[in-house]
């Protein structure tokens, strides 16, 4: 049986511009032999619930350095379950204080991945999450 | 004494850079390292073409300002924050605003729900601004504004809430940053597109040339260029291709190259290799000296020197054992210094965790103090300077700037280039470069890679709570109840109308402004003319 690739979305909510840390994970994960969409920056989540599902993505994966995490994040993983990707693995960067991360967590964001994060423990993640999930697809 | 020369003995490393993409450094370096003569490239401190600084006593008649960057809450908070630095020594203010601010957005705009308040103060009206300056006499303090897209509407206010407090336009000191082209490589808050924006910092320049001739009309920025990944050699190449595109700019608006240069000043890092930062510093005031004269034949020196601030690095703070950043920060802030800056922020330890706290602040202007008062590094001018190692990088460094000015020329100029993508490439490829190194272990950054702890010491941090929003808001729903209306409707028309044509916008702004037009108003009136941008996403 021939694999799927595994579908990643980038993106950034909010008003942030710091994308450095977003496209080197966008590169990073498309180098470990994923299909990366990257999405960019300033968007809604309104607009990223929609790609996500149009995507037809596995994961998506979003950034932010502004402070603003605690009211996008959950509220994008929201729509995006909503709109009928109750399968796909959120997980998020950032500077995210650490006791912000139970209640990210709560909100259906499977992991926050800070400052110093290699790569590697990306894809690992994902690819950990993936298998186990593979059934509920 | 070993039985081994130099050259066989084995080394810790197969090859010694700078940083990551940096460059190659060499055992040791002599007098045969230095091209030619080198006494006339480096001239004397205060001489053309400044390789050495641009003062002739350097720190020796007046330190550094020391400018720390804060803003956040709404202006209540953010005023208090002022006095207390103000009442511990701080010489200068640099305001953060929310990106909403930034952006053209007003707080109850839909993109600034999360935002209000975060990343700096909110801002929406005069009405704020007149209280984010209450009791702190503008006609006496020198302020910097960390604003581009939006720059002319904020100067606007600024110049208003001044003129309020009996303050004369003429006198006013400060900066605004102003400097749009690197929004487009690295910071990312446009808003409207890359030829209509040239046109507002033209508007902004020229308008200071003749109104404002202590204000620095524009801040032209590598910090953010490097905080996006790149190497210190792109920092300075693709900045002063920035501040080259400004300069043709302003001259083909007609005006002569001495009336506007003087008031351009420039923004830069300090990354942790001291000594490359400090070659970079001197290279950089060497470059921009001989652009000035030779490419565009200025004959002021003031257009001449390149006049900056610093601020430390954020990218190189850990969020793994905060505490250690407090001696990264000592270390940058210390090439800053040797470097020749003119103002300088430190950052606070705990940056890569959250906005910082009132404790971490004070660490971080106090590390100026100590370098200012107990290190000595301010008491001679360019202490670096005549070290081989250092006379050679500036060299190094110069040439490498160059070679991507010539790039950036080759492509007819920088805002083609970032058309282009040439430059947000090169960037992000460096950037990617130096994760693998850190993932790879090549690069050592201490607690992350190496030297890790289990657990980490975890200090309080700032937090900005929801009520922050919730408040501003309502304030801004009261502003609009209680204002002229239908004055508003007038100035904003009266902005479109001169958006639409040649003139200078900068007067239209201020009377807007002072009629308690917003941000998010005005802005949205910018972009019934000028249109919206949206970046091609560049990996």
């Amino acid at each position: 049986m021939q694999e799927k690739k595994t579908r990643v979305l980038i993106a950034k909510p909010g008003l942030d511009g710091h994308d450095r840390g977003a496209k080197v994970v966008a590169r990073g994960l498309r180098d470990a032999g994923m299909e990366v969409v990257y999405l960019g920056l300033r968007l809604t989540p309104e607009q990223i619930a929609d790609a996500a599902i149009q995507e037809d993505v596995d994961v998506v994966g979003l950034d932010c350095l502004s402070g603003a995490h605690m009211v996008l994040f959950p509220r994008t993983a929201q729509l995006i379950r909503e709109r009928g990707g109750r399968n796909i693995l959120v997980i998020g960067g950032g500077i995210i204080p650490r006791k912000d991360i139970p209640a990210l967590k709560e909100a259906g964001i499977a992991e926050i991945f800070g400052p110093g994060t290699s790569i590697d423990t990306i894809v690992e993640f994902i690819n950990d999450r993936l298998a186990d999930g593979a059934n509920d697809k | 004494m070993p039985d081994a020369t130099p050259s066989e003995m084995t080394e810790r490393k197969k090859i010694f850079r700078t940083t990551v993409d940096g460059n190659v450094v060499k055992r040791v370096y002599t007098a045969d390292d230095i091209e030619g003569p080198g006494q006339e490239d480096t001239g004397a401190p205060g001489e053309y073409p400044f390789t050495r600084h641009i003062m002739p006593n350097g720190y020796r008649s007046r330190l550094w300002t020391m400018r720390q960057y804060a803003g956040f809450a709404t202006v209540e908070e953010t005023n208090q924050r002022y006095r207390y630095l103000y009442r511990n020594g701080q010489t200068g203010f640099s305001v953060a605003f929310h990106l909403p601010t930034q952006e053209g957005y007003d707080s109850d705009h839909p993109l600034s729900a999360g935002e209000v308040g975060r990343c700096g103060v909110a801002v929406d009206s005069l009405a704020d601004m007149e209280r984010l300056w209450q009791d702190i006499p503008l006609a006496e303090v020198s302020t910097s504004m960390t604003i581009n897209a939006t720059a002319p509407v904020i100067l606007a206010m600024y110049i208003a809430a001044a003129e309020k407090q009996g303050a004369k336009r003429r006198e006013l000191r400060g900066t605004v940053q102003n400097d749009i082209l690197k929004e487009y490589i690295a910071r990312n808050t446009y808003t409207f597109a890359p030829a209509a924006s040239m046109r507002l910092v033209t508007d902004v320049c020229a308008y200071c040339a003749r109104n404002m001739p202590r204000w620095n009309s524009i801040s032209i920025s590598g910090y953010h260029i490097r905080e996006a990944g790149a190497t210190a050699a792109q920092e300075a190449g693709f900045t002063l291709a920035n501040g080259i595109a400004y300069v043709k700019a302003m001259m083909a608006r007609g005006m002569e190259v001495d009336s506007f240069a003087p008031q351009f000043s420039f923004f830069f890092a300090a990354y942790t290799n001291v000594l490359e930062e400090v070659a970079k510093f001197r290279a950089l005031r060497r470059m921009w000296a001989r652009i000035m004269k030779e490419r565009f034949g200025a004959k002021d020196p003031r257009s001449m020197m390149l006049r900056y601030h610093v601020q430390t690095d954020g990218f190189t703070l850990t969020a793994q054992q905060p505490l250690n950043n407090t001696v990264r920060v000592a270390l940058q802030a210390l090439a800053a210094v040797l470097g020749g800056c003119q103002s300088l922020h430190t950052n606070s330890y705990d940056e890569a965790l959250a906005l910082p706290s009132e404790e971490a602040v004070q660490v971080a202007l106090r590390t100026q103090q100590i370098i200012a008062h107990e290190s000595g590094a301010a008491d001679t001018v360019d202490p670096m300077g005549g070290s081989y190692y250092v006379e050679w990088l500036t060299g190094e460094l110069e040439k490498k700037a160059m070679a991507y000015i010539r790039e950036v020329d080759g492509m007819g100029g920088a805002l083609r280039a970032i058309e282009q993508g040439y430059i947000q490439r090169e960037i992000a490829a460096s950037a990617y470069h130096y994760q693998l190194a850190v993932d790879s272990g090549e690069q050592v950054v201490v607690g992350v890679n190496e030297f890790v702890n289990e657990d980490d010491h975890l200090p309080e941090t700032l937090e900005i709570g929801p009520e922050v929003e919730q408040r501003q808001v309502q304030k801004l729903r009261e502003l609009r109840r209680e204002r002229d209306n239908d004055k508003v409707s007038a100035v904003l028309e009266q902005v479109r109308r001169v958006a639409a044509s040649d003139e200078n916008v900068m007067p239209a702004l201020i009377e807007a402004v002072k009629a308690y037009a917003t941000v998010g108003e005005i802005s949205a009136a910018l972009r019934d003319v000028f249109g919206e941008y949206r970046e091609p996403s560049i990996l």
